[in-house]
C-alpha cells in the first residue's frame, strides 16, 4: 500500500515535473546592474532597455534583474547563480564586470553574455557600447554657443579613454564656433557621488564657468546649475525634471534597440559573439529636446549636427587636429580610426590642463 | 503590567535562544513585507533562508562571502572585549590588500611558490601598520582610537585612489584605475582550492582564526587580561595588565587580521586592485562582531548569517523579482531583531500587578 502510495506520488510529481518544464520553454534573460535601477541615470537607462524588451517579447521571453552588484567578487557569483538558474543571456552593464564577465563565460560556455563598454569578448561574451562623443559633439556645440563668459565647465570621472574622448569631442566642437571657449575640468574620481559632484559644480561656477557639461552619473551638477541659474545638460538620462531652467539639452542612453535586436537573435539562433559600437545613426545615441532657452539658429546648427553625426556625413574628429602638446594627430580632412578614440589617451591642443595619470 | 527587571547574570539559556526568536521574528515581520510587494511571502522566505543552503554552489559561496567578515570580526572582538574599539578595520583591509598587492606587483612577472606568502606577510604588516598609527597615538598621547582608526579609513580610500591611477595601474589597462590582474598572475593569485566552491587561502586562514582565537580567549593568559581588562580595567591593573601594551596587541592583531582579509580578497575573488574592490566589509564586520556577541564561533556564525542573507537576498531579486533596497530592509529587520531580542538574555519580563492606593 505504501509502495503503491509513493509511486503514485512519484508519477504525480514527474508529470508536473515535465509541465513546469513545458512552461518553462521561455527564454530567460538576466540583467546586472551596477546602481539602483532608481538612479534616474546610468542603470535607470539600461532598465527601461529591459522594460523596452518585456513590451517587445513578453511572450517568448522572461527577464530578471539584480541591482547594486559591486563589481568583482560579487559580480561573479550573481552572475553564475544566475547562470546555474537558467538564464541563457545575461547582459552585464557597467565596466567593472568586465573580468567576471569573462570567467563566468568560461565555465558556461552555453550561456551567452553581453558587457557592456568593456574590450575583452569570448565564443560567448559579446561587448557593446555607444559613441557617447557623438553626443558631446552635439551639445558641445551648443554649450559653445550659449557661453557668455566662454569658460565651460566639465566635470570628469576617471581618466580613462571614454571620458577622455568625450572632453576632447565636446571642445572641438565648442572651439569651432567659439574660439574664445576655455574648458576647465575637474576629475572627481567616481561614477557617481552627488556630493561631490555638486562641490564640482560650485567649484566650476567659481571659477567662471556658466555653462556645465558632466561625465558622472547623478543629477547634483543640474541642481546646482538650477541654483545658481546657470546652464547643464541631462547625462544619461533626460533629467529635465531637475533643472527645467538650467537644463539646455541631454545625452540619452537608449539601449532598448539593442536589448531587442540581441534577443531576437538568441531566439533565432543566430547570435554570434561581435563588438557593437553604435551611435547616433542606429538611435544608441539620443539628443534630449532642446530647451526653449536655446536661439532658434542654435537650434537649427545642433539639429544639423546630430543629422550629419547619424548619417555619416560628418565626424566628431575630423583633421586637422593637434594633440595637446602641439604635434599633429589628424591631417586635413582626416578621419579618427575606432582604434585611436578606444585608446585615446591624451587631450587635444587647446585643453587646459594636464590630463591626470 | 510587564515589567522588566535585571537579571544578576545573563541568562545562558536565553543567550543561546534569541538568536533563534530573532531569525523567526524577522520572518514573520519580513513575510508581511514581502506580502505587501505582491510576493508570496512564504517563497520569499524560502529563497532567501533556504535556497542557498540547498544549493552547493552557494553553500561554499556562503564560506568565501563570509571569510573576510569573520577574519576580520575575529581580530576586533579582541579589541572590543577590552574596551579598545578599533572602528577603522575597513581602512586596515584597504592597506593590507595594497602592501601585499603591491609587493606582488612588484615581483611581476616572477613566478614562484614564495610570492604568495610573501604577499600575505606584507599585507598583515600593512593593516598592522595601518592600526599602529591609532594604538600609538592613543598610547602617547590618549587620542581617541574610533575616531582616528575611523578616519583612516578616508585616508586609506584616498590612497587607493591615488595608487591604482598612479604607481599601481596596469599599464596595459588602457588607462581604467585598476591594479594588474592578480588572476592572471599564477604566483600572485589566491587560486580556487577545490574545483567549483571560490574556497580559497583566506577561507583556510578564516577557519584557523576562529580556532587560534577561541584558544587564546579560554585558555591564554592573553584572553584572560583582555576579558578582565573589558571587565574592570582598575583590576587588570592590579593583575599587572599593562594597558598599553593591551592597546597594541589587540589593535595589532585586529589590523594584522583585515589586512591578510583584504590582501586575500584582492587576490582572489575581487582579482585586482580598483577603487571599488572595497565594499564595506571592515563596518559590516562589527556588525559581525557583536552579532557573534564577541565569542569566536558566535562570530563565526553570525559571518555566515550575514552571507545567507546577501546571497539568499540576490537570488531572492532575480527569482522573484524583489528590489534591492527591500532586501537592504530585510538585512536590517534580522540585525534590529537580534539586537532587540538581546534584552531578554539580560532581562526578565515579570508581570506586576499594579497597586492601588
Amino acid at each position: 500500500m505504501r509502495l503503491m502510495k509513493s509511486l503514485l506520488t512519484g508519477a504525480a510529481l514527474a508529470v508536473g515535473l515535465a509541465g513546469a518544464v513545458f512552461a518553462q520553454e521561455k527564454l530567460k534573460v538576466g540583467f546586472i546592474y551596477i546602481g539602483p535601477v532608481g538612479d534616474l541615470g546610468w542603470t535607470y537607462q539600461h532598465d527601461l532597455g529591459r522594460k523596452a524588451l518585456d513590451a517587445a517579447l513578453g511572450d517568448k521571453i522572461e527577464t530578471s534583474y539584480v541591482e547594486s552588484v559591486p563589481e568583482g567578487a560579487d559580480a561573479e557569483r550573481v552572475l553564475t547563480q544566475m547562470a546555474l538558474s537558467g538564464t541563457k543571456l545575461i547582459f552585464t552593464t557597467s565596466f567593472g564586470y568586465m573580468d567576471p564577465t569573462i570567467n563566468v563565460a568560461k565555465k558556461f560556455p552555453d550561456v551567452k553574455f553581453e558587457h557592456a563598454t568593456g574590450y575583452k569578448r569570448a565564443k560567448n561574451v559579446s561587448t557593446y557600447s555607444a559613441r557617447f562623443y557623438q553626443g558631446r559633439t552635439v551639445i558641445g556645440y551648443i554649450a559653445g554657443k550659449m557661453t557668455k563668459t566662454n569658460t565651460i565647465g566639465y566635470i570628469a570621472s576617471f581618466p580613462i579613454p571614454e571620458v577622455v574622448r568625450g572632453i576632447n569631442a565636446a571642445y572641438l566642437a565648442a572651439k569651432a564656433v567659439n574660439p574664445k571657449v576655455k574648458f576647465k575640468v575637474i576629475w572627481v574620481f567616481t561614477w557617481f557621488d552627488p556630493g561631490k559632484e555638486a562641490d564640482a559644480a560650485n567649484a566650476l561656477i567659481e571659477q567662471g564657468a556658466d555653462v556645465i557639461m558632466q561625465h558622472t552619473d547623478s543629477p547634483a551638477a543640474l541642481t546646482i546649475a538650477e541654483e545658481k541659474g546657470i546652464y547643464a545638460f541631462g547625462q544619461a538620462s533626460d533629467m529635465l525634471q531637475f533643472g527645467p531652467d538650467a537644463r539646455l539639452s541631454s545625452i540619452i542612453d537608449n539601449w532598448g534597440p539593442y536589448y531587442i535586436e540581441r534577443v531576437k537573435a538568441v531566439l533565432d539562433g543566430t547570435w554570434k559573439s561581435k563588438a557593437t559600437w553604435d551611435g547616433i545613426g542606429p538611435g544608441m545615441v539620443k539628443i534630449g529636446a532642446f530647451s526653449d532657452k536655446i536661439p532658434a539658429d542654435v537650434q537649427a546648427g545642433a539639429k544639423a549636427l546630430e543629422k550629419g553625426l547619424a548619417d555619416g556625413s560628418l565626424n566628431s574628429f575630423t583633421g586637422p587636429i593637434n594633440k595637446q602638446d602641439g604635434s599633429v594627430w589628424l591631417k586635413a580632412g582626416e578621419v579618427a580610426d575606432d582604434a585611436t578614440l578606444a585608446s585615446m589617451n591624451f587631450y587635444v591642443q587647446g585643453v587646459d590642463g594636464k590630463l591626470p595619470n | 503590567m510587564f515589567q522588566l527587571e535585571l537579571r544578576p547574570n545573563s541568562s545562558a539559556l536565553w543567550t543561546a535562544v534569541t538568536p533563534v526568536l530573532a531569525v523567526i521574528a524577522t520572518m514573520i515581520a519580513g513575510g508581511f513585507l514581502f506580502a505587501a510587494l505582491g510576493k508570496d511571502p512564504v517563497e520569499a522566505i524560502r529563497v532567501i533562508f533556504l535556497d542557498p543552503l540547498l544549493q552547493p554552489y552557494t553553500r561554499s559561496q556562503m564560506l568565501v562571502k563570509a571569510a573576510p567578515l569573520i577574519l576580520i570580526a575575529i581580530g576586533l572582538s579582541m579589541g572590543f572585549k577590552a574596551g579598545i574599539w578599533n572602528i577603522g578595520a575597513e581602512g586596515q583591509f584597504i592597506m593590507g590588500a595594497i602592501s601585499g598587492g603591491a609587493v606582488g606587483l612588484a615581483f611581476y612577472p616572477t613566478q614562484g611558490a614564495w610570492l604568495l606568502p610573501l604577499m600575505a606577510t606584507a599585507g598583515a604588516l600593512g593593516g598592522f601598520a595601518w592600526a599602529m598609527i591609532p594604538a600609538l597615538l592613543k598610547i602617547k598621547y590618549g587620542t581617541n582610537e574610533i575616531l582616528v582608526s575611523l578616519m583612516l579609513v578616508y585616508v586609506a580610500t584616498n590612497f587607493l585612489g591615488g595608487m591604482v591611477s598612479g604607481p599601481l595601474r596596469n599599464p596595459e589597462g588602457h588607462n581604467f584605475p585598476e591594479s594588474r590582474s592578480f588572476q592572471d598572475y599564477a604566483s600572485a593569485s589566491n587560486p580556487e582550492l577545490f574545483s567549483g566552491t571560490g574556497i580559497h587561502y583566506g577561507v583556510l586562514l578564516m577557519f584557523a582564526a576562529v580556532i587560534v582565537a577561541y584558544i587564546i580567549m579560554n585558555r591564554h593568559i592573553l584572553g584572560f587580561q583582555i576579558n578582565l581588562t573589558g571587565q574592570s580595567p582598575r583590576a587588570a591593573r592590579f593583575a599587572g595588565v599593562n594597558p598599553n601594551v593591551l592597546i597594541a596587541v589587540t589593535l595589532g592583531i585586529s589590523g594584522a587580521l583585515a589586512g591578510m582579509a583584504g590582501l586575500f580578497e584582492v587576490t582572489g575573488p575581487a582579482g585586482k586592485l580598483t577603487t571599488n574592490f572595497p565594499v564595506g566589509y571592515g563596518f559590516t564586520a562589527i556588525i559581525v562582531a557583536f552579532l557573534g556577541r564577541l565569542h569566536p564561533v558566535g562570530i563565526f556564525l553570525a559571518g555566515l548569517v550575514m552571507a545567507l542573507t546577501y546571497i539568499g537576498g540576490e537570488g531572492a531579486q532575480f527569482v522573484l523579482r524583489v528590489p534591492a533596497a527591500a532586501i537592504s530592509v530585510f538585512q536590517g529587520m534580522l540585525l534590529f531583531f537580534l539586537l532587540a531580542v538581546d534584552v531578554l538574555s539580560n532581562y526578565r519580563i515579570r508581570w506586576v500587578r499594579k497597586e492601588h492606593s
